[in-house]
């Protein structure tokens, strides 16, 4: 605890500069990006690079300096903490919370980042608008290092989002044209509705162990000692299935950020988006960010949500890969890809390989922005993203093929390469997870290894189709150039990491001696010992979790050669039909295609998933229900108000009729009759004094003859 | 005079002074405006100031008798919920006179009303006598009215009668209420309408001895029961809560530009302000059986009001009813009864009038280049106006409640609040912040992204002028501000909030 690399307060100016730097440098592009010279990109480069400078240094400090497992920093502890929010009942301070994870995650995230950043300044030379893609980009590290560097869930949701909006602004970058406005409003949408489901699971959680931040969680949730706001019931859950409820919850924010099945609909389509994004967010540090809340959640997960989680990550894994297969937009393979990989790490972490699965993130994130890039690179050489359009491009671009092909080999997972100690390790405690576990629990295991078949196929496919054979386009052939020294470097760095990433080169290395197995232990699981305390039932077909936990440790060690040995099988195979249908040609892909007929359709309509949410499904649903609400409220709710209106005009009209003809009738009526009255009247008043005598005497006699 | 007096009043000063203004001097009324927003606004700034966090209690009080023969004071103060709210208004009037600028008819009778209506909106926010709080409900109706009958749009009378018949009955049950009240009371407080006196012998159950209260059982329900629906739906009709708010599009369609800001940003917060300090601070014991209707009526505006709002093709018909669904989440988290909901709610009331206060100002920006408002009439103006876009983006974004904005954390308050008391209510209603983010981004990529509409060059619509940003940029500020330092504005709700759970038996 206390071993720290620096003292506390420089630490803590650390981690604020992380985040703070690109932070400063998006504003000050944003807001005098065209005033400064050369757009202001070596700026923003030399913000990302100082932050690389930082995350290097802590690196070598923590892991190499120290090479303690369980090396952790929490800026709580030394009462650090800022209180964001502090109510009576609920009280969210926030500080800074670095352990080995971390370290090497902002490590990949800055190194990743500052080739992106050089290769850009040759990718995006000469665009309308330059000063505000660096604004952008650096925007994004803000919020990618920031999610890195907090201590609690609700900041790591609060960057999160901060996150997608740079996702969203980049990918609408070319905001002037149909589609890339489009596709970030749908890739916001899409993370929306996981990000929803996170927060819920985030309230959920808070309600269930009164605190949000990581070591309290964890610490609260060993102890069993629910907080007693579960006083409520929903419809009778208990703590064991709420608790399931909340990692399943918190879990579907990693289903959209992460492109899983079947929130993975935005990511495809994200490609529209400058390619230098496609690299950084796309396939290196954003997508990945799920997975490393799932790494950092860890030990929040019960055994049912982990099993949720190894389903989702499982199918992604095939299904992105089968649709890798069919795409001929360069770019749209690599999705994919990404996609599939990204369900590889999911896979891993959810049937017990944590190690596995974050490792996979690591290296994963190398060899992919070098593939980016490399397509990148092919773009702006040949001005098109179809691979019916490149070929033989070798030739023309040697840097970029040899990188490339590097890349590619890591992604397929061969021998030696870093892609293959992440990945095998994957694929082998997806095998101890089935040895474990009983038949049924092959599947991802299955799943796995088609899907490391499927891989090495559609990569080798797009490597042959792009730099081997012949050139599909010859006018655009002859315009290709290897690109400049900006873009190339980056590639050869990253290449350089694709082999080097693993620690080792050596094949048959033992699991347990990877650096990164060293460095980073699985954490014991505090939802099963929370469980426990409160008496619930962990048991794993019949056998108590402890004992479960051995016994995958002891496959494990089984596994090991036979996951190795398949895997490898598998690679060789898809090389090899890679090679004889894109290749050789000595099997014809369209003939293929037609022997897999319907099956074909399926995956080359993306599964129908963009139909099942499009206009005709989820969004037509919504726009209906729209307009059905608005209609109600214009006809119903407002008629009935203009109704009432109008009801009262009629009612004084009404009114005013009775008012005029009956009331007022009356009066006149009154006026009416006394003037007729007074006619008569006026008869008897003649003025003439005679006949009022006349009258008097009448009137006398009356009297007298009454009275007597 | 003391500080909330010259915070009501001041403004009085720049109507006497307009009235002896020459007839066709337009500059020296907007100044003149201006400098008599400007005080107010300085004085409620030092009320911020000096406003004591560590208490419930109101604070600034005055207390003057009045109407002696009834009991009615002149009894002002502020507390927690109160504070921002007056200085909110302040703000807005402020920057309304600014956003008024271009007005050019009765320029004159415009301002006169625009401070008029500010003495009554700070008088409701500072009375603490139901009576004086009354005459000021009643006095903010007629400069509203007329300000959107004379200077509104072609149908400004049909929205003007709407609102002005629609507030009138609920100010009618209001007035039921009070005297309703003023008969139970029976003499038994010196001052009658004294908001704090009332409330403590409401809540706490004295009121029962009185003929009135004991058999006053109308169809079944005891008479506070009444009182109590009375005075919700007089307050419902104002915030407005679905089925009572048509005529809040139709007012702020027909309004001029800073009327709408005002209109949004504060004039419905009366509404909520009125549930929160009457009635569940006056009657802790009655609101309890009306909980759940109260937080269903939110949830049901939550997301209605999205649902309606995504289908309209008028822009600023669109903001009037994110707004139904904005104030949903307050009337959500108010009835919820937990810590966290009181001052999410609380809170969002603040963050919805800077948010869509924005939001307004910058559909007028559009309206007064383009003369329309149809969404799809506009396209690809991010080319044009880059300025434009980016203050456009944070108003957006405020309102969809991202993080790092102050729409996230009081709405993330009150689903905390809520998911405690209403767990599937508080779960459903996060389907409205994805239905409001789906219709606020699509109007922005609408509106400003995509090929340029050829309609439009830098001649006709050209960016942001100083003026506008002027007006737009504090209130993008404070969205920001409060995003980051949500504490700077909890601080001050907190004490206050945190008693009305205690009064309302609420856990969390």
């Amino acid at each position: 605890m206390d071993m720290l690399p620096f003292d506390v307060n420089t630490l803590t100016a650390l981690c604020w500069a992380l985040f703070v730097i690109p932070f400063a440098c998006a504003f000050t592009l944003i807001n005098f990006g065209r005033k400064l010279p050369r757009g202001g990109d070596w700026l923003a480069t030399a913000g990302i690079a100082s932050c690389a400078v930082i995350a290097i240094t802590l690196f070598f400090k923590v892991i190499v300096g120290f090479g303690a497992p369980e090396w952790a920093w929490s800026s709580a502890a030394y009462g650090l903490s800022w209180d964001w929010i502090s109510l009576e009942s609920l009280q969210l301070p926030v500080g800074f919370y670095l352990d080995n994870l971390s370290v090497i995650m902002l490590t990949m995230v800055t190194i990743v980042a500052t080739c992106i950043f050089f290769f850009s300044q040759g990718y995006m030379h000469g665009d309308r608008d330059y000063p505000r893609f660096f604004a952008y980009l650096s925007y994004f590290c803000f919020a990618m290092l920031g999610l890195v560097v907090v201590d609690n869930l609700l900041f790591l949701f609060i960057f999160w989002e901060l996150v997608g909006v740079g996702s969203y602004l980049l990918i609408g970058f070319y905001y002037d044209q149909e589609e890339p406005p489009k596709a970030s409003l749908k890739a916001f949408m899409v993370n929306r509705v996981g990000d929803v489901l996170f927060l819920l699971g985030i309230i959920i959680a808070w309600q269930l162990v009164g605190t949000l931040n990581y070591t309290e969680m964890f610490a609260v949730l060993e102890s069993g000692a629910f907080a007693d706001r579960t006083g409520w019931a929903l419809a009778g859950w208990d703590t064991q299935t709420l608790l399931t409820l909340s990692g399943i919850l918190i879990f579907c924010g990693a289903i959209s950020k992460s492109a899983q099945v079947p929130l993975h609909t935005w990511l495809p389509d994200a490609m529209a988006g400058p390619t230098p994004v496609s690299a950084l967010i796309h396939a290196a540090t954003m997508v990945a960010a799920g997975v490393f809340m799932v790494g950092r959640m860890y030990p929040y997960f019960t055994p049912d949500a982990l099993l949720f989680i190894t389903g989702i990550g499982a199918l992604t894994a095939l299904i992105g890969a089968t649709m890798g297969l069919v795409m001929w937009d360069i770019k749209k393979v690599l999705a994919y890809s990404t996609m599939s990989q990204l369900g590889y790490m999911m896979l891993g972490l959810g049937v017990g390989g944590y190690v596995a699965g974050l490792f996979h993130l690591i290296t994963h994130a190398f060899f992919k922005a070098c593939l980016f890039l490399g397509s990148g690179s092919v773009i702006h050489s040949v001005h098109s993203q179809d691979m019916r359009d490149m070929g033989a491009l070798k030739n023309k671009m040697p840097w970029t093929y040899r990188t490339f092909l590097v890349a590619t080999l890591a992604l397929a997972g061969v021998p030696c390469f870093a892609g293959y100690y992440s990945k095998d390790q994957i694929v082998a405690n997806a095998l101890s997870w089935g040895l474990s576990h009983g038949v049924a629990y092959y599947v991802p295991f299955v799943f796995a290894v088609v899907g490391a078949f499927m891989t090495t196929f559609y990569m080798f496919r797009l490597v042959f189709l792009t730099f081997h054979g012949t050139p599909g386009d010859q006018h655009k052939y002859e315009h290709a150039h290897e690109s400049p020294a900006v873009m190339v470097l980056p590639l050869v760095v990253l290449a350089i990491f694709g082999i080097g990433a693993g620690g080792t080169i050596h094949p048959l290395a033992e699991h347990g001696n990877l650096w990164f197995n060293r460095l980073v232990p699985e954490p014991a699981s505090a939802a099963v010992a929370g469980l426990e305390h409160v008496g619930a039932d962990t048991s794993v077909h019949g056998e108590s979790y402890e004992t479960y936990l051995e016994h995958f440790e002891h496959n494990l060690h089984v596994a090991h050669y036979p996951a190795l040995i398949v895997s490898i099988l598998a690679i060789v195979l898809g090389i090899l039909l890679a090679r004889r249908m894109y290749l050789t040609k000595a099997t014809d892909p369209a003939a293929v295609a037609r022997k897999f007929g319907p099956l074909y359709g399926i995956v080359c309509n993306k599964y129908h998933f963009d139909d099942m949410y499009g206009r005709k499904g989820v969004v037509g649903g919504l726009m209906f229900m729209n307009r059905a609400f608005a209609w109600f409220d214009k006809n119903v709710v407002d008629g009935i108000v203009n109704f009432m209106g109008l009801a009262q005009r009629f009612i004084a009209f009404v009114t005013g009729l009775f008012d005029k003809y009956v009331i007022d009738g009356l009066v006149n009526f009154w006026r009416f009759f006394v003037r007729a009255l007074s006619s008569i009247l006026r008869l008897v008043q003649t003025g003439n004094v005679r006949d009022y005598l006349t009258w008097t005497l009448l009137g006398v006699l009356i009297l007298a003859i009454t009275l007597a | 005079m003391d500080l909330l007096t010259l915070i009501t009043f001041s403004p009085l000063v720049g109507v006497l002074a307009i009235l002896f203004l020459p007839k066709n001097s337009k500059d020296a009324a907007r100044t003149v405006a201006a400098a008599a927003t400007f005080i107010p606004l300085v004085l409620a700034t030092k009320m911020w100031m000096d406003f004591d966090t560590t208490t419930a209690a109101y604070q600034f009080v005055e207390r003057v008798p009045w109407i002696t023969s009834l009991g009615v004071d002149y009894h002002v103060g502020v507390d927690g919920l109160s504070v921002p709210l007056v200085w909110l208004t302040s703000l807005l009037l402020f920057l309304g006179v600014f956003a008024s600028w271009k007005i050019e008819q009765g320029v004159k009778g415009y301002m006169m009303l625009l401070l008029l209506l500010e003495v009554g909106i700070n008088g409701v926010f500072c009375s603490l006598d139901f009576f004086l709080f009354y005459v000021f409900w009643e006095i903010m109706l007629l400069p509203m009215y007329f300000l959107i009958g004379i200077w509104g749009g072609p149908r400004r009378e049909y929205a003007a009668i709407k609102f002005f018949l629609y507030t009138l009955a609920g100010s009618v049950l209001m007035l039921l209420a009070i005297v309703g009240l003023y008969l139970a009371v029976d003499g038994r407080l010196e001052s009658p309408f004294s908001i704090p006196e009332l409330s403590a012998l409401v809540s706490s159950g004295q009121l029962t001895g009185s003929n009135l209260v004991n058999e006053g059982v109308l169809f079944g329900w005891p008479f506070l029961k009444w009182v109590f629906v009375f005075l919700f739906i007089g307050f419902a009709i104002k915030v407005p809560v679905v089925p009572f708010h048509t005529w809040l599009p139709d007012a702020h369609v027909e309004a001029p530009t800073a009327i709408s800001v005002i209109l949004a940003g504060i004039l419905l917060k009366l509404g909520t302000y009125g549930i929160l300090r009457i009635n569940l601070g006056m009657f802790p014991n009655v609101a309890p059986d009306f909980a759940f209707i109260g937080a269903m009526l939110g949830l049901i505006a939550i997301i209605y009001g999205a649902c309606v709002a995504m289908a309209q093709t008028d822009f600023k018909r669109l903001v009037a009813y994110s707004s139904v669904s904005h104030m949903g989440y307050v009337l959500l988290g108010a009835c919820a009864f937990t810590n966290e909901g009181l001052n999410g709610a609380a809170m969002q009331m603040f963050t919805h009038g800077t948010s869509s206060a924005l939001l307004f100002l910058i559909v007028g920006v559009a309206y007064d280049r383009a003369h329309h408002r149809e969404i799809d009439g506009f396209g690809g103006l991010a080319k044009l106006a880059p300025v434009y876009l980016g203050v456009t983006s944070i108003g957006m974004f405020a309102a969809l409640g991202l993080p790092g904005m102050s729409g996230f954390v009081s709405e993330a308050l009150v689903l905390f609040g809520a998911w405690q008391t209403y767990p599937v209510m508080a779960s459903l209603a996060v389907l409205g912040i994805v239905i409001t983010a789906a219709f606020i981004l699509w109007t922005l990529q609408r509106v400003f992204l995509g090929p340029l509409n050829e309609k439009y060059d830098s001649e006709n619509f050209p960016d942001v002028t100083g003026r506008e940003l002027f007006t737009m940029i504090p209130l993008a500020f404070l969205c920001v501000l409060f995003g980051v330092v949500p504490g700077i504005l909890l601080d001050i709700l907190a004490p206050t909030m945190t008693q009305l759970t205690a009064a309302l038996g609420g856990g969390g």
